[in-house]
């Protein structure tokens, strides 16, 4: 978020062009005080911020009735407390719970759920798949960076089979989940994957996600250089980048090759509701 | 003849290298600020094969401890750590664990408990578990994390007991803090805990067993009892271990640690690292010819009441410093003040008692702050008054 370098709310607002999504359009939804934040040189949890600020801001949104609901976790941090906006930090595990129980509430409310891979998909991965089967309208974004970044860099179960993690320091032994394909079965009836290299899909794909009624899933890989990329041969954040440049493979195209060349490969796309 | 060599390592390193040394069958845990520092290092423990343990990264702490418990009635050894909301996400599992008389050993590593969201030291998190049945033990250094979690197996796989035993250190003051430690060799370690084989357990195909089943007013209540009863008969268990552990490894412990207490008119009563602290405040007020001493709870979980009462006596006033609060208590006190106060009336005592809350969320405590302590206790001593019930320490009002 180098970019974003407030210099005042006066400046910040009036300076540059406010086209649509772009950076300068983008910081009024920011707290300046809150800026920098807390994240890494390299970790793609920036990136994945500007993509959803840039998919508000697209939209025409309301801000001011958006909530957003984060756990425990580097993602966390994406809207808590840099949105300007009402946001909701709870306990490891149970945004979506929490999320769920504000949209109750006020149905009116456009709620989204910000985190990470362990937060949602680990210890949280029970409420994820009973929201996604109630398909109540919620828009939840997983920023799958495949490892516990905040702790100092765990094993998860999005971590890939083979990968070295602190508590996996000779590769991990376990397969990982998909987590599209996790949501889809459990019901959701909006679910696309991309990285946080395809960012234009990514944008679109977290405004379809905020437009479907019903509940949306938006996998969002990430990168995590200091905790992932640096024990897995990949230290540095422009080759984590180009990796999933490289190993993403849009579902259309899939379709032409064989389980020999998916081998290793990434699906991308939109699996239910494109 | 136990070899010891001293090392700087950090409490949660310490922690570890004991985990290391016990060796336990299954180790299942999931990351949580300040105590991933001792399942990470253990997991490498596993990865180099200087372990022998079965070590699964679960999906939650209310996995971790559901795990352990499963491991733990099969017939294992089974040790995890966790901190702050991840006991509290154990919660119903620690329960159970106690209720079955699952002899599990667990490193707390103290954290504060959400919201608002803190990582940092305070007693909240294993004073919300003090009911659940656990034996709860207070290190003030790395080495005694390190000497406590291996009394602790002995302690918790006694055949009178058979109860799980939580092992506290302050986050990051102790957890992530350097000192140095003398650990023992490991063959001295595996001598003094011994070989576990539990008289009952799952997978033993001839003796079948039930665990944790339906049992209602027929017997719920006499199980509770025997329950209760385990937990009076584990002080002496404690101190016995304590003793033998000073016998071996030549650090005895007991369930408090008594400084300057001979002919003290006043007396401070801490859990853990503060006590550091109090004690080198109380040296200094002592040299000034203050009359002042120091009581180190180290067993807080089964409470040592009368053993307390009874140092405590001749003792005008006493000041319990807890760095939790018992929300809604008699006057928004600390647990140890509660149960303090509790045994010096059951012990007819006169001794006067207050309560300082400090340290929440990491909050420090300089010895400016237990230099007031003991100022205003003396006053209580002097006056026989007690103007304020409980205090707070460096708190902005």
């Amino acid at each position: 978020m180098t970019g974003c370098q407030p210099k005042g709310p006066e400046q910040e607002r009036g300076a540059g062009i406010e086209r649509t999504g772009s950076t300068t359009a983008i910081r009024r939804y920011l707290r300046p005080r809150a800026i920098p934040t807390p994240f890494c040189a390299g970790c793609g949890h920036g990136i994945l911020m500007g993509a959803i600020l840039r998919a508000v801001d697209g939209l025409g949104l309301d801000f001011s009735q958006m909530l957003f609901v984060s756990g425990i976790g580097c993602a966390g941090w994406i809207p808590s407390p840099h949105f300007d906006t009402d946001t909701l930090h709870v306990t490891h595990g149970r945004p979506v719970a929490f999320a769920t129980g504000a949209k109750l509430f006020n149905p009116a409310l456009k709620v989204v759920v910000i985190g990470g891979d362990g937060d949602i998909a680990s210890i949280g991965g029970n409420h994820l798949i009973h929201a996604a089967r109630r398909n109540i309208n919620l828009t939840v974004i997983c920023a799958n960076n495949q490892i516990y970044g905040m702790t100092g860099g765990q094993v998860t179960p999005t971590t890939p089979l083979g990968a070295r993690t602190l508590t996996t320091p000779y590769g991990n032994a376990e397969p990982a989940f998909d987590l599209a394909r996790l949501v889809v079965a459990a019901g959701a009836s909006y679910v696309a994957r991309y990285s946080v290299w395809h960012i234009r899909p990514l944008i679109r794909s977290i405004q379809k996600a905020l437009q479907n009624p019903g509940f949306s899933f938006v996998e969002a890989l990430s990168t995590c250089p200091t905790q992932y990329g640096r024990r897995n041969d990949n230290p540095s954040p422009l080759g984590m980048l180009q990796a999933f440049k490289e190993s993403c493979i849009t579902l259309e195209r899939s379709r032409t090759m064989s389980q020999e060349e998916l081998a290793g490969k990434t699906l991308i796309g939109e699996f239910v509701g494109g | 003849m136990v070899v010891s060599t001293k090392r700087a390592l950090e409490g949660a390193h310490a922690s570890a290298h004991a985990m290391r040394q016990i060796n336990p069958d299954v180790v299942a845990a999931y990351p949580i600020t300040p105590q991933t520092a001792i399942v990470q290092t253990y997991s490498q423990y596993v990865a180099d094969g200087e372990v022998d343990t079965e070590f699964i990264a679960v999906e939650s702490e209310h996995a971790a401890m559901s795990a352990c418990i499963g491991a733990a009635a099969a017939g294992g050894r089974v040790m995890t750590a966790t901190a702050a909301n991840g006991l509290a996400l154990m919660w119903e599992e620690l329960y159970i664990a106690a209720s079955m008389r699952m002899p599990i050993v667990m490193s707390c590593v103290n954290r504060a408990l959400s919201a608002p969201l803190n990582i940092h030291c305070d007693h909240s998190d294993s004073m919300g578990a003090r009911d659940a049945g656990w034996i709860h033990i207070f290190s003030e250094t790395g080495q005694e994390a390190y000497d406590n979690t291996i009394q602790a197996v002995r302690i918790a796989e006694h055949p009178d007991l058979l109860l799980p035993v939580m092992v506290m250190q302050d986050g990051f003051i102790t957890g992530h803090a350097v000192e140095l430690v003398e650990v023992a060799d490991d063959a001295s370690v595996q001598r003094f805990i011994g070989s576990y084989s539990p008289a009952h357990s799952l997978l033993d195909i001839d003796h079948p067993t039930t665990f944790g089943a339906w049992d209602l007013y027929d017997y719920y209540f006499e199980h509770k009892r025997q329950q209760t009863d385990a937990l009076s008969k584990a002080m002496k268990v404690i101190l016995e271990v304590g003793q033998e552990f000073g016998r071996e490894f030549g650090r005895p412990y007991g369930a408090f640690e008594p400084y300057a207490m001979d002919d003290a008119e006043i007396a401070v009563i801490v859990l853990s690292s503060t006590a550091g602290t109090c004690r080198t405040v109380i040296r200094e007020l002592r040299q000034k010819g203050l009359k002042v001493g120091l009581l180190k709870l180290r067993v807080f979980r089964p409470f040592p009441a009368a053993e307390l009462a009874e140092a405590l006596k001749g003792v005008k006033a006493v000041a319990v410093l807890d760095r939790s609060i018992s929300f809604g208590s008699m006057q928004g006190s600390g647990p140890v003040f509660l149960e303090l106060c509790a045994a010096l009336y059951a012990a007819g005592s006169k001794t006067k008692a207050i309560n300082y809350i400090y340290g929440l969320g990491g909050r420090d405590v300089l010895p400016v702050d237990v230099e007031r302590v003991i100022h205003e206790l003396k006053q209580v001593a002097d006056s026989g008054e007690v103007t304020s019930l409980v205090s707070y320490l460096g708190l902005r009002e």
